[in-house]
């Protein structure tokens, strides 16, 4: 198996192919570990991963951190809450300072689109995008990519179709480039006040309505929908919304007897997905997070040369 | 003489093109004698040479932030007069959101005073719209055109209040000072940091859509046909303002407006890379707004080029992408990207004068051109000089450029201020 000659892992479109297919492929045999009843291998010790996650996260965060000790790195946070940033400290000075303690890998996680290219400008290490504003969310387009390779056998000719908030969602960007490059085919749909202008500049179709789209899908990812867009105008309150775009039982009737749910989480149950639906034999919300862990590991011992 | 002038083309639009001699006494033209004679004396203090270069009245921009007073870290008003005369402007336009802004007599005052002492570019003082630039009132326009102030803003917060902007069109004509508007509906342009568009929607940045511009540009247009308002619209970037401005033109509003030299050179591709010095407001736009802004230059719907000149520090500026502060700086670059439109033929030399000399002294009603007993402003350029612009050698205290190593053509070589040669370029 091939090395990566990527130093830093900023978005999908910066990947070939070939490298989304060595990620994917370590990430199996990385997979093997967590099931381990020893799960811990000595390949990155001595190694230091440091998480500077500027937004809050939990689950990327954590998954990122169980990748690192399972692979031995020492790894720590620096959050917007315990870092000098609540004192008004630049994005600049905050880099410089996890620079000075010499790390080998920055895992970040920001609220600005391009944050992670700003690091890249500013700091040796290799660079990690755990999720920039709106813009890109690699690793969990990756993630998604495994789970629905190890369901599905392959990526090429696969209909997938993601729903909701398009305009917000760095996770639909992702994965709208990321499963393209593998010759499979992506929808978009989601209230129009959701989609961005452009979107299909980006190879994504369109589809004017859930349930003519739902059909034809072999893998359904549904998105979260944030209260706040009430605000801004976006959508009249979560009822409609679930009416309109949410996924429910009676809705999942059009989908083809194979196809598998995802979601990025954190869920809301109720609005854009159904308990019954999140909790029920199509689902793979579950292994969608175990794979993060194992992508994850992939990820931090392929930027660092492991072949 | 004081000075001489040999053997430049002239241009001074609708009087005089062609070669000729300018002479210069007790600051102002003494006289214009065409081909080469020999017209100086023993008491002759200086004369310039000029063959093959263009002898224009000295250019001016309507549009600078020079920062004094409150952010003297990033501009002062003698760095920023010694960034225009180095660009070739031998006035500029002063925007009033300094800190305190200037809206009232005692900040224009001194403003006149700084530039004054700096002894270069002339400084024509733009005043407050309302108190404080909050939008809520109106300033007291008559003291401050006593003051100094040739015209009135609220430029980088644009009046949200339609009545606001219909009593400063009607107030202001008591002072015979243009309102200059910064078209943008905020409500539409929150939250935004670059162009809303394709490009914007695959790099993840919230995006700022034309109609934000266009929706303001049609309310003051209709604002100056209800009061007849002077109106001049700042900083043009998208065709449909430019369609906007060309039809009340036709209707014979008294309407102008200017374009910076970004907006007509670069698009919101720019913007790929996340370069902070790619961020202004308004935005780049794409390349359908460009070429139509080049053809309100060409075609006269736009009056003037102006170079939204936004001195900025590097806490400003060396940040994320939608953290950065918008704007630019432009005096000493807008020049060679003006000249860069005569090169590809997009507009003619005499046009570049117009657009940056004399529709700019008219919109502010002060006085441009090369007759005799005019104020010796001059500006000399050399457009064909070729050369790399050099951030860091800028008379600018900031360097926030996106134009940076860029190798642009043809350039001031000598500006002239009240018969004094207030920069001339070093060989």
């Amino acid at each position: 198996m091939g090395g990566m000659r990527h130093k830093h892992i900023l978005d999908m479109a910066s990947l070939s192919t070939a490298d989304i297919r060595t990620i994917l492929d370590t990430a199996e045999r990385m997979k093997e570990i967590s099931r381990r009843p020893i799960k811990k291998v000595p390949t990155l010790r001595g190694r230091t991963v440091v998480h500077f996650f500027y937004e809050p996260s939990t689950r990327t965060k954590s998954s990122f951190d169980i990748a690192a000790k399972r692979l031995s790195a020492d790894s720590l946070s620096f959050s917007k809450a315990t870092s000098a940033v609540v004192k008004g400290e630049t994005l600049l000075d905050t880099v410089q300072n996890i620079e000075a303690m010499q790390p080998d890998v920055i895992v970040i996680r920001h609220a600005s689109a391009g944050a992670p290219h700003f690091l890249t400008r500013h700091c040796q290490a290799c660079v990690i995008n755990a999720g920039d504003g709106m813009h890109a969310h690699p690793t969990q387009a990756l993630l998604d990519m495994m789970t629905v390779r190890e369901k599905k056998g392959r990526l090429q000719g696969l209909n997938i179709l993601i729903v909701g908030d398009i305009t917000h969602s760095r996770v639909a960007r992702s994965n709208i480039v990321g499963f393209q490059k593998m010759g499979a085919r992506v929808t978009v749909c989601g209230p129009p006040t959701m989609m961005p202008i452009g979107i299909e500049k980006m190879g994504a179709r369109v589809a004017p309505s859930l349930d003519d789209a739902i059909g034809g899908a072999d893998v359904i990812m549904m998105l979260r929908i944030q209260k706040e867009r009430q605000k801004s105008f976006l959508m009249p309150d979560e009822r409609e919304y679930a009416t309109v775009y949410g996924l429910n039982l009676d809705r999942l009737q059009a989908a083809s007897p194979d196809v598998v749910i995802m979601h990025p989480g954190p869920m809301n149950r109720g609005v854009e997905i159904d308990p019954e639906v999140a909790d029920g034999p199509f689902s793979v919300i579950l292994e969608q997070v175990t794979n993060g862990v194992a992508v994850r590991m992939a990820l931090l011992y392929l930027v660092l040369g492991g072949k | 003489m004081d000075l001489i002038i040999r053997g430049g083309r002239i241009i001074d639009p609708g009087h005089f093109d062609g070669e000729a001699d300018l002479y210069i006494k007790d600051g102002k033209v003494a006289a214009l004698k065409p081909g080469g004679e020999e017209g100086g004396d023993e008491k002759t203090v200086r004369v310039l040479d000029a063959r093959g270069k263009i002898v224009t009245p000295g250019l001016i921009d309507l549009h600078v932030h020079l920062r004094e007073p409150g952010e003297e870290y990033k501009e002062t008003i003698a760095s920023g007069c010694q960034a225009a005369v180095a660009g070739g402007f031998a006035a500029v336009c002063a925007m009033p959101n300094t800190h305190p802004p200037n809206d009232c007599a005692q900040v224009t005052e001194f403003i006149l005073e700084k530039a004054s002492d700096a002894g270069a570019a002339r400084v024509y003082p733009v005043g407050a719209i309302s108190p404080g630039l909050a939008g809520n009132g109106l300033a007291p326009l008559h003291e401050l055109h006593a003051a100094g102030a040739v015209a009135f803003s609220d430029d980088g917060r644009p009046v949200a209040s339609s009545l606001l902007m219909r009593r400063a069109l009607e107030y202001a004509q008591g002072t015979g000072g243009p309102i200059i508007s910064h078209c943008e509906d905020p409500a539409l342009s929150a939250g935004g940091a670059m162009n809303e568009g394709q490009t914007a929607t695959q790099l993840g940045l919230a995006g700022i859509p034309n109609a934000a511009e266009a929706v303001m540009v049609q309310r003051d247009i209709a604002l100056a046909a209800l009061t007849g308002g002077k109106l001049h619209i700042a900083h043009v970037s998208t065709r449909e303002a430019v369609e906007a401005i060309r039809i009340a033109k036709a209707q014979g509003l008294a309407v102008t407006a200017e374009a910076t030299p970004h907006h007509f050179t670069l698009t919101d591709e720019a913007v790929r890379g996340y370069d902070p010095n790619t961020k202004m407001s308004p935005p780049l736009r794409t390349a359908e707004d460009r070429d139509a802004v080049r053809q309100g230059l060409a075609d006269g719907t736009i009056d003037a080029i102006a170079s939204d000149h936004a001195p900025h520090s590097s806490i400003e500026k060396v940040a994320a992408f939608d953290q950065a502060a918008n704007g630019i700086i432009g005096l000493e670059t807008s020049l060679a990207l003006a000249l860069g439109l005569v090169h590809a033929g997009v507009i003619s030399l005499p046009r570049l004068v117009e657009l940056m000399a004399v529709h700019p002294a008219a919109i502010i009603g002060v006085a441009c051109g090369l007759q005799t007993g005019m104020p010796a402003d001059i500006t000399i350029i050399d457009p064909d000089s070729e050369h790399t612009v050099a951030a860091e050698r800028f008379r600018s205290k900031s360097r926030n450029t996106p134009f940076d190593g860029q190798d642009l053509k043809g350039r001031a070589v000598a500006t002239i201020v009240g018969g004094r040669v207030v920069f001339e370029l070093s060989a």
